[in-house]
């Protein structure tokens, strides 16, 4: 199943390249346009910019699942592959799996880009190979997420349109761009506590080699949490269709 | 199970949307081998059968068999039994036709060889050699039915389900299909067909069960179904309508039904159960009752009367009484 959807994917060239543009333009554009009025904790806006950008990326693009699923999930095409003798999470998961590996695609490109307009890991080697691999564990959370909104909702528009809305406020009221503390008081709140907010320091705390063990045991707790939730009530709709 | 020749079994199956009974008590027995035709008008609980048969629907209650498997309690093994073609066509559109196939056989478990050697011979069997490189995307309605029909047999699975599997191909395209078909169940496929097209039911089906809101109304060979449901109907055009009434009497005491009259076609025209020779008694009667034949001729019933007289309305009708409920 994982094989198939990769393989429609690589029919979609436009599909791919519009993956890896949309995550370069956010880092051209908040570093070079909004870069210099922001001021931060990192010596380099870059350093700070990059694992905000690359978690929200990831989180987006996880929403893909949901719509790709949507679009797969004709009546004739569920009722083909529930009619074969084949496990009935496969189509789910086939589609998860497929997912989480143009996600890493994703992260692969923001890291070579950022390193090309001057991003640099300051941690140890541990510290530098968890950067990508936390991003991307932050990701899996969100594909489950969309998967289940994905065939609840079974509509290619309304998904593209529902299933994004929501990701906004959550990843742009964290610290995915700007320092917490220098928005105003109504979000602050919210974005302190946001759990986008806690994945990005962790991210960020690795990339810039002062980790905090507090925010990546909370990272991994979150994440694992909703995963257990999401992933049981995506097959459980899935397969009741 | 006592009943081993049979392919399919069902008795008693409920499935209620609400207040819709989509199968009200339906029952259906097709032979191993055989080929049996579902026929009713739109709505009729058609596909909510095929749905129950494999598997995609739990039934509320009754009792549904195919070869052998309770389609609830061995659902996963009768997955193995079974092939569908929907009633829409399930074609990956960015696949192309040979990955579709290929797809499907590897999930039935196919090894990669074995897979890649079906493909091949049903790209061929369906005349979709050139095409089978090419993305669903870019084909025609006819070439996915056939994909797709092809998709549903790459297993070689003994029971199969085809869900309306010609609507919207064109007359060549159609009776290509049922020639793939016909070879199917030579090969000793057992083939459960749902159809609108009477035609159809009676070209490919060995029996037919004619079904409407949910309940099955008649069961049996075409030929059956036309002798039990419809009649034959002896018509006659009689010289000057002052004959009509003699006519009509000599007419009604031939089967001993109510002959009908219509007077501006100066016809008299009966219900007959008697075969082709109620012509020639009917002609020494009437000439003995001195009445003038212009015109006589008997009219054999077809599977739209059998539909017509079953449902209380035509096929072609039965859309817009949907549409209209
Ligand atoms: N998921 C559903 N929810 C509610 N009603 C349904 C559902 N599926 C089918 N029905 C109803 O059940 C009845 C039988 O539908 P079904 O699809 O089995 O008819 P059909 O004989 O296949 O008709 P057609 O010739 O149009 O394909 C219809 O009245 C339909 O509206
Ligand atoms: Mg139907």
């Amino acid at each position: 199943m994982a094989r198939r959807n990769l393989l429609r994917m690589s029919r979609r060239f436009d599909y791919i390249v519009f993956l890896a543009i949309q995550p370069v333009m956010f880092i051209l554009l908040f570093n070079y346009v909004f870069g210099g009025a922001i001021t931060t904790s990192a010596e380099n806006y870059i350093d700070f910019l990059i694992p905000g950008v690359m978690v929200q990326t990831v989180m987006f693009t996880a929403m893909n699942t949901g719509t790709g699923l949507a679009e797969d999930l004709n009546q004739g095409m569920i009722d083909r592959y529930r009619s074969l003798p084949m496990s009935r999470a496969a189509v789910v998961a086939g589609r998860i799996v497929a997912d989480l590996t143009t996600i890493v695609l994703v992260v692969a490109v923001m890291l070579l880009v950022g390193f090309a307009v001057g991003f640099r890991l300051h941690g140890n080697l541990l510290e530098s190979v968890s950067v990508p691999v936390m991003t991307v564990v932050a990701a899996i959370p969100f594909l489950w997420i969309s998967a289940t909104l994905g065939v609840w909702i079974r509509n290619v528009e309304t998904m593209q349109s529902a299933g994004f809305l929501w990701l906004f406020p959550l990843t742009f009221i964290s610290s995915a761009f700007v320092p917490v503390e220098s928005m105003h008081s109504v979000v602050q709140g919210f974005a302190e506590q946001n759990p986008v907010t806690i994945a990005v320091n962790a991210v960020r705390g690795l990339a810039l080699g002062i980790p905090d063990s507090s925010d990546i045991v909370k990272t991994l707790i979150w994440t694992s949490g909703l995963t257990a939730v999401f992933s049981i009530a995506a097959v459980n709709r899935y397969r009741r269709m | 199970m006592t009943d081993l020749n049979a392919a399919v079994l069902v008795e008693g199956v409920h499935k209620h949307y609400g207040e819709v009974r989509a199968l009200d008590g339906a029952d259906l027995r097709v032979e191993r081998g055989s080929v049996v035709g579902l026929l009713g008008p739109n709505g009729a609980g058609k596909t909510t059968l095929v749905r129950v048969l494999t598997t995609l629907l739990v039934p509320d209650s009754g009792r549904a068999i195919v070869e052998g498997y309770d389609v609830v309690e061995d659902a996963d093994a009768l997955r193995h039994v079974i092939g569908l073609a929907g009633q829409s066509a399930a074609v990956d559109d960015y696949l192309t036709g040979r990955e579709n196939l290929e797809l499907v056989a590897r999930l039935y478990h196919l090894p990669k060889t074995e897979a890649r050697r079906r493909a091949d011979a049903l790209l061929e069997r369906f005349d979709l050699v050139e095409a089978g490189h090419r993305q669903a995307r870019t084909y025609s309605g006819g070439m996915r039915r056939r994909l797709d029909l092809a998709a549903s047999i790459i297993a070689e699975p003994p029971v199969l389900f085809l869900d309306e599997p010609t609507t919207g191909l064109d007359p060549r395209s159609r009776l290509a299909l049922w020639d793939v078909i016909r070879g199917l169940v030579a090969e000793g496929t057992t083939v459960l067909l749902t159809t609108q097209y009477l035609d159809e039911a009676d070209a490919l089906a060995d029996r037919i069960t004619v079904i409407d809101r949910g309940k099955v109304l008649a069961e049996g060979t075409a030929d059956e179904l036309k002798q039990q449901t419809a009649q034959a109907v002896l018509s006659v055009q009689v010289e000057t309508p002052d004959q009509l009434a003699a006519a009509a009497a000599v007419l009604g005491r031939l089967d001993a039904q109510d002959p009908q009259v219509e007077e501006a076609a100066r016809r008299v025209s009966v219900g007959t159960t008697r075969g082709s020779a109620v012509i020639a008694l009917a002609v020494r009667e009437l000439e003995a009752a001195g009445v003038v034949i212009d015109d006589i001729g008997l009219h054999q019933p077809t599977l739209d009367d059998v539909f017509l007289a079953l449902t209380g309305r035509a096929a072609d009708e039965a859309d817009t009484i949907e549409g209209a409920a």
